[in-house]
Parts: structure tokens; C-alpha cells; sequence
């Protein structure tokens, strides 16, 4: 095995807060300092990238001192919280951004997709497009001539292919972008979760291709918190927290891992309340508790099919509402489509007033859920459904169903264990 | 590690790596897509308008009719005996390619956010397209010119064409490319951190033309000004545009191997601080 990845020692620094008027003092320090070849004095000042404790630098390291090695034909999911350092890393191998420490380097041809038709400008042509984007992403214009009738016929959009992309529908724009991509032939591929997200057809293809660039010996890193998608395509995983490698192992132990970490999420955490992207909703009522119990009350997230799932919820009412809904549902964990929810519960209290506490309980008598991994969506509303007060999207560990101990190797996918009777009525 | 053992890896991404390490090379191995980006502001311009040629004489036409009225006909500005319609019209292309030179460059970073946020390439193919497409609008102006020029030959004007030296004229562009594309990367990389830089360039812009003979001749700014425009390194390249194509002014070779130096000097520095800003700037837009 050849190691086609080598990372060292690698860090980044972010500023925090406003960059502008005062910098210009701090930029003529650091200069100074790189010309006596001193360390950037700010580099010191840098504390643990942790979002729920109050920071006192302006520095943070979004990354601290990662190290890893990929294997030429891997497949390496790097996982982890939004914030973890995922993307900062990304960033980092794709080249948009260079590390404050480290390095990393890379034999063979890298290709990075963190997005999918980076370029395309909507009066050109279909054609003039794949020159365009193929030549962004660092294909020859030969190279590109050569593969052309591979990626028109892989986009399907032969007819259109003269035809400027902005009549394009925006299915045809996105597989003409991504069958650009799909055709850039590189030793190693970096791939954002973010371009999975689209149609299921689409996410398909893009996960088939992915395999597809493995299966021919090429070496593929995915960046995803999507646990199904990475639990189905990669073999080894490294989970990120807060700028640090905390694992690095096969991905059945990293996801586990990954899901004890986030069963101690602290739901009543102040700093997730305002960060919108964390925490949507207007956070007039917010969970404080959400604890998903198995038949014996013990607190776990594995299951398998025909299970008994209860999951438990405290509420806490911050401002006086006049109505109060709750609903759950689960998505998969590989397409994000919503599999199953709830009706919307209307919860009932002769006042609440603010600083009540609210507990409430959903009970799942018999798990009909296929084997997969399910992430979760918690929702609090009104009756509306317009205003959500709480989401909890994603946040808390996924509905993990196992496979039962007596495997049956002819049923695999779908969501659902429909009952159903099987006959034959003729030969 | 040893310098020996890195010969194996075909990439090593590095902190911000020395001053002077530009990665030229690099931009020879993205000539494709200096091509494909100057043919894609081709394309979009003609496909946006069946008038695009047109839009690119207007402003011209109409900026020589009003220096014309204002300058010549009214406040009756000499322009050294020479054709006044021709005079303004060559100072005024000329200077307009430099100054889409410095509009085009000046806001790379900005403008192209999403892109280079995304995928790594020479960031300055960018600016380098830029400059190279403004090139179609002059030359369509150039075209403009030469049938004023024709015009008015036939009909006998007092003008002057120095065909001999017209083998000046590619590289009096290639300097006003290169001093424009230097100001502009030298502002865009600027304006990632102090952004508020970007609204004083339009009026930089204007002001460096009012200090550069594009719509006066040098000889009449009273002698204890003059220093502002031999100090000026645009001023031997419009005055010797003008020498070839009216006739009036002269060139001044001491003058233009001043503005040669200055041209390779602000590229130079102007190479070092967009090189500086590419590496990381996406932590600061």
C-alpha cells in the first residue's frame, strides 16, 4: 500500500470578529515578524476552537495539529459536528485556502468537487461550458475534446447541447455539471457532502460515481455529518471535534463514537440557542431534554426492527405562547429524505407562562424501520406549522436499526418492513 | 523531511510559502483557461446585445463631442494646432483602455468570491482575461479611429500620421496592459481587507486622468507644473499614441524607459501582494 496522503501537523487559525480598521497594526506587525523569520506573534494567542465556552482570543484554530495518512484506493470519510473543522479542512486540501501550520502532501492528481459547475455562466452554450468548467477544473482543452462525447452523453443533453445553459431545466444544468466532474479522471477525489444534496436520482449517480472512482483504484476522501452515506461507502473513517482528530478507525467504530459524543449534546446549551444555524426556530419554547429510551427505560439509540423506541422530551417555555405542537420525524441517513413522522401533537397547559417545564413522550410500539442509519428532526410549533419555535435538525444521535441476528441476505433495501403475504398462483 | 525524500509527492500544500514564490509556471499550465475566459467575455458580450460593437464606439463619440464643445469650442483650450476632434478621440481611447485595465483587475477578489472559493487555479488568469478581453473593445475603437482618421485625411485636415512608428504601437499597450492590470491587482488585494478602498477608484481614476495629457497637450500647463506630468508614467504613452496617429507631441524614448521601469516595478510588486492575498483571502472576504 502507497501513501498517497500525508498530513502534518497540520493547523489553521481563524480571526474572529470584525476584520478591518484595527488590522492594519496587526498586519504590519506580522509582516515584520515573517521578515525576521519569527513566528506570527497572533499565532500564540490562538485558543481550542470550542464554541459553547466563552472564547477570550480573537483567535480560535479552526484545525490543531491534524495528522493522517491515506492509503492509494481508500475511501475516507472525515466526520464530524458543524464547527468540527471538516470543511476548514477541505478547504485546505482543495487548495482555497492554505494552513497556518503543516503540511500536507499528495502524490498524484487531486480533483476537489466542494461544489458542481463552479463557473458555468448561463449565456454560453452547453459546450462552451464543459470547456469553460473543465479548464476551471484543471482539465487541458485536449484532454477535454477527447472526453467530450463520454461527458454530453453521461449529462444526456445531446439535443440541448448548443443551446445556452440558462433555458436549461435544472436537472439537465446539473448533470451537465456534474458530468464535467465525473469525467475529470483524478489519483484522488475530495468530495463535499454538499454536492449530495439534490434530487435522489442525482444523489445516486453522484454516490455511484464515487464508487465507481474507488472500484478503479483511485483514493477517495468524503466530508459529510451524513453517517448513512459514510457508513455505506467508506471503509475507515476520522472524526473531527473541535479542530482535533478524536478517531480514526474502521467506520463502524468512528460512527459509534460519533453518536455517544453527540448523545451528551446539551440541548439547554445556551450558545446552540442563538446560533441559527445550529438551532432554527424563534425559541419562545426550546427542548431541553430529548432522551431516546429502549423497552428496560435504558438510554440508547440502537434498535432493531420491531423494537419498542420511546423517546422522551422536556420543554421549556422561555417567552408565553398561546399554542404548542410537537412532532418528530426520522430521514435517511443517505438520500435525507424524511422516511416517517408524526402527526403534529398539540400539547395542552392552562397558561404557559414562561420558565414552565414540559414533559412529554412518544412511543413507537413496534420498529418497522429496514436496517439503516436515521437521522433525526425534532420539531416545536404552532398550530400553523409557519412558526417553529425549536428544530432540532440533525443534532442529537441518529435512529440507528440494526440488522436482526438472523440475517436474511434477500432483503436489503427500502424503508419499510410492509406486512405483506406472498402466494404463487401458477407455475 | 529531507528536501531528497519530497521528490516523491507531486504536491505539497504549505502555509503561506516565501514572498517571492510566485508559481509562474503554474500560469503556463492554465493557458487553456486564460482562453476559454477571455472567449467566454467575448461570447457574452456579442450573445447579451446584437449592438455590442456599437456600445464600445459610443462612449468615445460622445466624450469627443463633449470635450470638442467644452474644451475647444468654449474655454477654447489649444490643442497644438492639430485636429481637435482627432486629438480627443486618440487621448481618450487610449487612456480608456488603461483605465478598463485598472476597472476590470480592480475587483478580481470580490467578483470572483464564489469561484475561487471553491476551486484552486492561478488566481490570476483572472485579471490576465481581463485585460486581454478589454483588448477586443479597443481594438473595435482602434477601428473607430483609423476611419475618423481616414476621414479626415481625405479630406486634407491638418493630421499628420507618423506610419513609421506605428511598430511602437503593441508595446505602448503592452505597457498601459501592464500598469493597468498592476494597479488593479494592487487594489483588489487591497480591498479585501479595507474595502472601503474600492469607492475612491473610480475617482482616483478620473483624477490620474485630469493629471495626464489626454484631453490637454503638454504645452500648456505652465512649466512649474510640468513636474506632475513627467513624473507621470502614463503621460510619454499617450503622447507618443498621439505622435503616431495625429502627429502632434513627440516621443520622448527617456520618458518611455522610464515608464518601461515603472511598468516592470508596480508588476512586480503588484504580482507580490495578489500572490499574497490569493493564499488566503477567503478567510477574509
Amino acid at each position: 500500500m502507497s501513501v498517497v496522503v500525508h498530513a502534518d501537523q497540520v493547523s489553521k487559525i481563524f480571526r474572529l470578529g470584525d476584520v478591518g480598521s484595527s488590522t492594519l497594526t496587526e498586519d504590519i506587525r506580522a509582516v515584520y515578524y515573517k521578515i525576521l523569520g519569527r513566528e506570527n506573534p497572533y499565532v500564540k494567542m490562538a485558543v481550542e476552537n470550542d464554541r459553547t465556552t466563552g472564547v477570550s482570543s480573537d483567535y480560535v484554530w479552526a484545525l490543531k495539529d491534524i495528522n493522517f495518512e491515506v492509503n492509494q484506493g481508500e475511501i475516507v470519510g472525515l466526520v464530524g459536528r458543524n464547527g468540527a473543522g471538516k470543511s476548514t479542512l477541505l478547504k485546505i486540501l482543495s487548495r482555497t485556502t492554505t494552513p497556518s501550520q503543516g503540511e500536507i502532501k499528495i502524490k498524484g492528481k487531486v480533483a476537489s468537487l466542494l461544489e458542481v459547475g463552479t463557473g458555468f455562466h448561463p449565456d454560453l452554450s452547453g459546450r462552451e461550458n464543459i470547456f469553460l468548467n473543465g479548464t476551471i477544473l484543471g482539465m487541458r482543452r485536449s484532454e477535454i475534446r477527447d472526453k467530450f462525447n463520454d461527458i454530453v452523453e453521461f449529462a444526456g443533453v445531446q439535443r440541448y447541447i448548443d443551446t445556452p445553459v440558462k433555458r436549461y431545466s435544472s436537472g439537465m444544468y446539473v448533470r451537465l455539471a456534474f458530468a464535467v466532474a465525473a469525467h475529470l479522471d483524478p489519483d484522488i477525489l475530495i468530495i463535499d457532502e454538499v454536492l449530495a444534496v439534490g434530487d435522489a436520482e442525482f444523489q445516486a449517480k453522484c454516490l455511484g460515481k464515487m464508487k465507481d472512482v474507488s472500484d478503479h483504484g483511485r483514493t477517495v476522501l468524503f466530508v459529510s455529518h451524513n453517517m448513512g452515506a459514510v457508513a455505506d461507502l467508506c471503509s475507515r473513517a476520522i472524526l473531527l471535534k473541535q479542530g482535533m482528530i478524536i478517531q480514526d478507525g474502521p467506520t463502524d467504530a468512528v460512527i459509534r463514537t460519533y453518536v455517544q459524543q453527540n448523545m451528551q449534546v446539551k440541548l439547554s446549551d445556551s450558545s446552540s440557542l442563538g446560533d441559527v444555524t445550529v438551532r432554527r426556530g424563534t425559541g419562545q419554547v426550546r427542548y431541553e431534554k430529548i432522551r431516546m429510551l429502549n423497552s428496560f427505560g435504558e438510554e440508547v439509540n440502537e434498535f432493531f426492527q420491531g423494537d419498542k423506541v420511546v423517546i422522551e422530551m422536556s420543554i421549556k417555555i422561555n417567552d408565553p405562547i398561546n399554542e404548542l405542537m410537537s412532532c418528530i420525524a426520522f430521514r435517511s441517513g443517505r438520500t435525507r429524505d424524511i422516511v416517517t413522522t408524526t402527526k403534529r401533537n398539540k400539547i395542552d397547559s392552562p397558561h404557559f407562562k414562561s420558565g414552565d417545564i414540559i414533559k412529554i413522550r412518544y412511543e413507537f410500539p413496534r420498529l418497522s424501520l429496514r436496517p439503516g442509519v436515521y437521522e433525526t428532526y425534532y420539531w416545536l410549533g404552532d398550530r400553523s406549522a409557519e412558526t417553529a419555535f425549536d428544530v432540532v435538525d440533525n443534532l442529537l444521535p441518529p435512529l440507528v436499526v440494526k440488522l436482526p441476528i438472523e440475517t436474511n441476505e434477500l432483503f436489503v433495501s427500502g424503508y419499510f418492513d410492509e406486512p405483506f403475504t406472498f402466494e404463487q398462483i401458477s407455475i | 523531511m529531507t528536501s531528497h525524500s519530497n521528490k516523491q509527492w507531486d504536491m505539497i500544500i504549505r502555509p503561506s510559502g516565501g514572498l517571492f514564490d510566485l508559481k509562474l509556471h503554474e500560469l503556463w499550465e492554465y493557458r487553456d483557461l486564460l482562453y476559454l475566459l477571455v472567449r467566454r467575455d467575448i461570447i457574452t458580450v456579442y450573445k447579451q446585445t446584437l449592438l455590442g460593437a456599437f456600445w464600445f464606439i459610443l462612449p468615445p463619440i460622445l466624450n469627443t463631442a463633449i470635450y470638442f464643445v467644452l474644451f475647444g469650442v468654449i474655454a477654447k483650450v489649444s490643442t497644438d494646432g492639430t485636429n481637435p476632434i482627432l486629438f480627443y478621440l486618440t487621448g481618450l481611447i487610449a487612456w480608456g483602455y488603461f483605465a478598463d485595465c485598472i476597472n476590470r483587475t480592480s475587483t478580481t477578489f470580490r467578483s470572483n468570491a464564489s469561484i475561487f472559493g471553491k476551486v484552486y487555479f492561478p488566481r490570476l488568469i483572472v485579471p490576465l482575461s481581463s485585460v486581454v478581453s478589454a483588448l477586443i473593445k479597443f481594438g473595435v475603437q482602434l477601428i473607430l479611429l483609423v476611419a475618423v482618421l481616414l476621414f479626415f485625411l481625405i479630406r486634407g485636415e491638418n493630421v499628420n500620421p507618423q506610419y513609421a512608428y506605428l511598430w511602437l504601437l503593441p508595446l505602448l499597450l503592452l505597457m498601459m496592459m501592464f500598469i493597468g492590470l498592476a494597479f488593479g491587482i494592487i487594489i483588489s488585494s487591497l480591498t479585501t481587507k479595507y474595502r472601503d478602498l474600492t469607492n475612491m477608484v473610480p475617482f482616483a481614476v478620473q483624477l490620474l486622468m485630469y493629471a495626464t495629457p489626454v484631453i490637454y497637450p503638454a504645452s500648456i500647463i505652465p512649466a512649474k507644473y510640468l513636474w506632475i506630468l513627467q513624473i507621470n508614467p502614463l503621460t510619454p504613452l499617450i503622447e507618443s499614441m498621439r505622435f503616431i496617429f495625429v502627429g502632434c507631441d513627440q516621443i520622448n524614448w527617456l520618458m518611455l524607459g522610464y515608464t518601461l521601469i515603472f511598468t516592470l516595478v508596480t508588476l512586480f510588486i503588484g504580482l507580490l501582494m495578489f500572490n499574497r492575498t490569493e493564499k488566503d483571502f477567503m478567510d477574509t472576504v
